[in-house]
């Protein structure tokens, strides 16, 4: 374990930045929490999770795949996917620490996706333990631990110091080129993790059961009554799909810009009525079928495929962001009491 | 740098044949005039043409040729640019995707039943045609083609002139009405299958048209035959074909990567969403 006063934190972030890209949580124009390109001079932001998750940085919103150029009848392929650079991310909490497994689990397998695995490769996570849980937040469902969260190095934060502990070789040699890091703090740290806990277990989700749909059939909550009076307000906007950490659909389309086609991929949502649309019709025709297929998928398909693990980490954002206030918890609490 | 599996490589369309007034096959060769890939019967391999689109479609040639045949539907905007096309033109292809029928194994040595409604006979042309090449493989085969004219029959030559001449196998062509210059049976295919009344020995691979698939199945088990004797192959939107972009699942299945192919008894315990 190693310590350093915060008054040092922007030595430190200056050190990360020396030889990468680093990203850290500042408050934007709006006022909210986003990760953000640090510079000399940023402040670390004081609200609780990020608005938009650490996903961004691995898997982003748009990216270009490759270049085609079309004369007569041939075609020729222009590999020209941009290099990426080193880079390191402060200020991951335990919940987007837990979604790189999850999405490790889909790009990571057989066939890898090289565009994130360049990013997992590049990149070095710095994890922050929660110091404030919110009201939304849930992780502790999944069995995430806030105060212990996991990521190459991890931080805690506590009024007069930031600690520091490094996970792997990654950060292992990350924490070798920061001398002026100290040692000591388990002390601190283990009253820092305490005040947490007493934090955590008194939150309004605490004690939040999703166990329970291991037990039951795939059929049995596909057939549920209930996705009727769930989804019906749903507006199929897709922002909870763009805010979640483990979301990972992507459309690919084509842009013509007039001398080459660039082929990219953006994220897509299952919220949208075109996700499965084919010429000859859908076969998710109305909200309900959509809406039942992102819980299904994070609740009951993704833990099938993936040794029970669930596709949802409880960072508790699609609960502040969905404009109709469904979520998650109320459809997994409202399958819990279907199911007695 | 590994090439991602996303990146596809250039192709050439070397033959363009119209088999029906909305049916053209495509023979699609790597640049170098070499068969892009080796396939499996029953895979697929998603085309593209840059600045229109990509989307997957069945490989209609047997793995036993030097080529790729593609038989394509004009339905969308895709498959509308790839019927306007002339020889001689390059395309992207990646490949091959999905599992593929069981040729070697489960179909060996059986009775092989193939009964398919217009455009899905194309899935089901590959494995024909390979169970042709390796005849002795294969039992007795019947081959159940139905469209709604006689027009739109895909690859009418080739079954009339080849299939039906063979030994062993047994074609039974229908159309949905009737037509002046039409000899043989009329009428839709479910009910064919019926009168026809098959030994339930049988294996039977079917592809079609949904509302066709769903009677013939129930003509099937009418008949006797038990539903994990009856393999279909599925088609579902899809973006990547490797099982990532989230779309083409039924249930906890991607029908790009755990199918396009499935016995009726493995669809009978996933969700009716296709």
């Amino acid at each position: 374990m190693k310590k350093l006063p915060l008054s040092a934190l922007n030595t430190l972030f200056a050190a990360i930045a020396g030889d990468r890209m680093l990203y850290i949580p500042a408050d934007d124009a709006a006022g909210q929490g986003a990760f953000t390109l640090w510079k000399e001079g940023m402040t670390l932001s004081k609200k609780g999770n990020t608005n938009r998750s650490a996903k961004d940085l691995f898997f982003p919103q748009v990216e270009n795949l490759v270049s085609f150029r079309t004369e007569g009848k041939t075609i020729s392929i222009q590999e020209n996917r941009e290099e990426v650079a080193p880079f390191a991310v402060f200020g991951v909490r335990a919940c987007d620490c837990r979604s790189f497994d999850i999405l490790d689990r889909v790009f990571l397998s057989d066939p890898v996706d090289t565009f994130y695995q360049n990013r997992r490769n590049m990149g070095t996570v710095i994890s922050l333990a929660c110091s404030r849980p919110e009201e939304t937040c849930f992780c502790t469902a999944f069995g995430i631990d806030a105060t212990d969260p996991a990521g190459d190095v991890t931080c805690w934060m506590d009024a007069e110091n930031l600690y520091w502990r490094a996970n792997t070789e990654k950060g292992q040699a990350l924490t070798a080129q920061l001398p002026m890091l100290e040692e000591g703090g388990e002390e601190e740290v283990s009253a820092h993790q305490e005040k947490t806990r007493s934090i955590l277990s008194r939150l309004p989700l605490a004690g939040l059961d999703f166990g329970f749909l291991h037990d039951q059939e795939l059929m049995e909550v596909f057939n549920s009554p209930l996705w009727d009076s769930l989804s019906e307000s749903c507006l199929g906007c897709g922002t909870c799909t763009f805010v979640c950490p483990t979301c990972q659909c992507y459309d690919v389309e084509d842009y013509d810009n007039g001398r080459e086609v660039r082929r990219f991929r953006c994220w897509d949502s299952c919220m949208y009525s075109d996700f499965t649309m084919m010429a000859h019709g859908t076969n998710r025709p109305t909200q309900k079928e959509r809406f039942r297929q992102r819980f299904m998928h994070k609740l009951v398909y993704f833990p099938r495929n993936n040794d029970c693990l669930f596709g949802c980490v409880g960072c508790g954002r699609c609960l502040q962001k969905c404009p109709i206030h469904m979520n998650i918890v109320k459809v997994a609490k409202a399958l819990k009491e279907g199911a007695k | 740098m590994r090439p991602d599996p996303l990146i596809p490589m250039v192709g050439v369309v070397t033959m363009i044949r119209t088999d029906t007034p909305d049916v053209k096959t495509f023979r699609v060769t790597g640049v170098d005039g070499k068969k892009p890939f080796l396939h499996i019967p029953g895979q697929c391999a998603m085309l593209s043409v840059p600045g229109v689109g990509e989307a997957l479609f069945s490989i209609t040639s047997s793995p036993t040729e030097d080529y790729l045949d593609f038989s394509i539907k004009k339905c969308g905007c895709v498959t509308s640019w790839l019927h306007a096309m002339e020889v001689g033109q390059q395309i992207t292809i990646r490949g091959p995707y999905g599992n593929g029928f069981p040729v070697d194994t489960d179909f060996a040595g059986k009775d092989l039943l193939f009964i398919a409604g217009g455009i899905g006979l194309a899935p089901l042309h590959s494995v024909i045609d390979y169970c042709r090449h390796y005849r002795d493989r294969y039992g007795k085969i019947d081959i159940v083609y139905g469209s709604r004219s006689m027009a739109d029959l895909v690859d009418f030559p080739e079954i009339t002139g080849e299939w039906c001449k063979e030994d062993g196998i047994n074609v039974h062509l229908t159309i949905d009405n009737p037509e002046d210059a039409w000899k043989g049976h009329v009428g839709f295919v479910p009910n064919y299958v019926k009168e026809l009344g098959f030994d339930t020995g049988k294996t039977v691979v079917m592809c079609g048209p949904p509302i066709m698939i769903k009677f013939t199945l129930a003509g099937l088990q009418e008949l006797g035959f038990r539903r994990e004797q009856v393999y279909t192959t599925m088609e579902l939107r899809m973006k990547c074909a490797l099982g990532k972009c989230g779309r083409c699942n039924i249930g906890d299945k991607y029908v790009c990567k755990d199918g396009p192919v499935f016995r009726f008894d493995q669809l009978d315990e996933l969700p009716d969403e296709y």
